[in-house]
């Protein structure tokens, strides 16, 4: 069931379009926000009557868009720009030291539900490659070294 | 010191300015000057006559685009204008500069650009990355409506212009400017068919312009300053200045805005300082991950729109990826050609199949399990994939990277087969 306070989030973001199917992508960012960072079959379901949609419609653009997660994730998301600036400048040998640091390969989360790790496109910062994202903060420039201390930063 | 309108207010440790301070540096004073003293048909022919061309890409007349709009009474409304903020091209990231830096110049832009076409509904759309751009555009955008320069009536004129931010769930294929109709009207992000065209038929069938940021962020200087001055910051036919970027191995990657038709060893030699110490510049991207790789021969051709075709290649967005000799260019292709397989959007089959495919047989060069006959496969790809061959232009462009590594990196690819290895490790 949708909170409350999820009933005002999304009546704010049907505002801005003049039919509610328009709103959906957004809605489903910000539900994925407010529960833990994926979406649920459950909702899916909560969404669907809110925009008037089926589960199945919401269900195609949730498994289509990167942003939105399907599957459970840990609290951080660490992103990894692996697009061409940032493997020319050593990009692999991040995400190297970065599984062997958490011990998951790409697209899993560690045991402790603290990190899921995932590739990602060009970040928009490839003046500073290698760069990594942790819930959408930036990290650029990256050594190998650095890793361990901006891992530690997250709990 | 030549001419730097786009960034004038913009520093490496400058805050963006709020709207007091943007108007200080004469800002808002074209919105003015439009809606007062021109008619929207003024506005157009001046963007038409200054030469401005898009940044997203494509480089096709701004003004032309804009000619295709219907006017007059008749006209079906709503109209929109659509800023294209998704700037997810390999290699790109001039918009971000844009929109962190100044975001007022943005809206003053969308204002002037949505008066001149007749749009009463505007949206941004941002990729979901860029948080801090958001950020600073929601308080602008905040700002902007407070004072009168949003929302009805703007300026006690009969103008008025509802601006929204619309944050992209992230697909590349959103930055195309069909498939980005389709994701603002809640839906997959598949390209559509054209004709109509989005001026004609758009967003939720009404008559829609999408423009680049970059591109869009020249209007208010046009219009303050007319289009011969534009023209005249320029080296070339097109009009105004560019936003250059490199990265790769150079001393000082970044950005610089420079004259349109700067060339590649200007930018390389005196703004990105050269290739760094024990690398060499072997080729280069001009202008992200889907232009074709130009070579050392052809670093003194002016970069603009039509000065590329010599070497075969495109400016596309501007910011130039460099290779140089310790990177195997068979490798820099597999990553590329990745990014797009993975990026298809699936809609047709050439594409959905196809990039797969190159994909494969690049990565199996790359390990030393290529076979002679896989060189002709990658080539017949580069044309079943090319241009008409597939519902829009995200396999086209795939193939502008492979098609030229083929041409100028051939030995590289012809080592790896020979030598059953790659010879970069
Ligand atoms: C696969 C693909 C991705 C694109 N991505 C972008 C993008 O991120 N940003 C952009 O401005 N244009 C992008 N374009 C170009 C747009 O389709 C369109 O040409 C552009 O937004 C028009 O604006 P302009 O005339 O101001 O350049 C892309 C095109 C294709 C085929
Ligand atoms: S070329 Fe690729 S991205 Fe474009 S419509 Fe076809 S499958 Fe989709
Ligand atoms: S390629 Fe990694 S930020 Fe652009």
């Amino acid at each position: 069931m949708l909170t409350e306070q999820e009933h005002e989030v999304l009546a704010q973001e049907l505002e801005r379009y003049p039919d509610r199917r328009a709103a959906s992508i957004d809605c489903l960012v910000r539900l994925q926000e407010s529960r833990g960072g994926w979406l649920s079959d459950e909702t899916l379901a909560d969404l669907a009557p809110v925009l008037d949609m089926s589960v199945h419609e919401l269900d195609a653009l949730a498994t289509f868009y990167n942003r939105l997660n399907r599957r459970p994730v840990g609290r951080h998301l660490i992103r990894v720009c692996d697009s061409v600036s940032c493997w020319i400048m050593g990009s692999d040998a991040v995400c190297a030291v970065l599984r062997e640091r958490l011990g998951i390969d790409l697209g899993c989360t560690t045991p402790d539900g603290r990190f899921t790790l995932l590739p990602t496109q060009c970040l928009g910062a490839c003046e500073r490659a290698p760069v990594l994202s942790i819930d959408d903060k930036q990290y650029t420039d990256l050594r190998a070294d650095d890793l361990d201390a901006i891992l530690a930063d997250h709990d | 010191m030549a001419e730097t309108p786009l960034t004038d207010r913009i520093g490496p440790e400058r805050k963006p300015p709020g709207l007091a301070e943007y108007r200080r540096a004469g800002g808002y004073k074209a919105v003015d000057k439009a809606l007062r003293h021109l008619s929207p048909e003024d506005v157009r022919n001046q963007v038409t006559e200054s030469n401005l061309r898009g940044r997203g890409g494509a480089g096709f007349p701004t003004g032309k685009k804009w000619s295709f709009v219907p006017q007059g009474d008749d006209a079906p409304t709503p109209k929109y204008l659509v800023v294209n903020a998704d700037e997810m091209e390999p290699g790109t990231f001039k918009d971000r500069l844009l929109l962190e830096g100044d975001p007022h110049q943005m809206i003053e832009a969308v204002i002037l650009s949505a008066y001149a076409i007749g749009a009463s509904q505007a949206y941004i759309f941002l990729r979901g990355e860029y948080v801090t751009a958001a950020r600073v555009l929601r308080q602008a955008i905040a700002e902007a409506k407070d004072a009168g320069l949003l929302g009805h009536r703007i300026r006690d004129t009969d103008f008025s212009l509802e601006l929204h931010l619309h944050m992209s769930a992230g697909r590349y294929i959103c930055g195309e400017e069909t498939a980005l109709l389709s994701a603002l009207e809640g839906r997959r992000a598949l390209p559509r068919t054209k004709p109509p065209y989005p001026q004609a038929a758009g967003l939720w069938g009404y008559p829609t312009v999408v423009n680049n940021v970059e591109t869009l962020c020249n209007v208010p200087h046009i219009v303050a300053h007319g289009g011969d001055w534009f023209q005249s910051l320029s080296h070339t036919d097109d009009g105004g200045t560019k936003i250059y970027g490199v990265s790769g191995r150079v001393r000082k990657p970044g950005l610089w805005e420079l004259p349109m038709g700067t060339t590649a060893r200007e930018i390389i030699e005196e703004h990105a300082g050269g290739m760094r110490d024990g690398y060499r510049f072997r080729g280069l991207l001009p202008g992200g991950a889907s232009t074709d790789f130009i070579v050392a021969e052809h670093l003194d051709l002016p970069l603009d729109f039509s000065g590329l075709s010599k070497a075969g290649s495109r400016l596309g967005t501007g910011t130039m990826i460099i290779l140089d000799d310790h990177t195997c260019p068979v490798g820099m292709c597999l990553n590329m050609e990745r990014f797009f397989a993975q990026e298809s959007c699936g809609w047709c089959t050439p594409c959905r199949d196809g990039l797969p495919l190159v994909t494969a047989t690049l990565a199996a060069i790359e390990a030393g399990r290529g076979r002679p006959e896989d060189l002709d496969l990658l080539e017949q790809h580069t044309r079943l994939l090319g241009m008409g061959n597939t519902f829009c232009a995200h396999a086209p462009g795939a193939m502008e990277p492979l098609q030229s590594a083929l041409k100028h990196f051939r030995d590289d690819f012809e080592q790896h087969i020979r030598e059953g290895r790659c010879p970069y490790r």
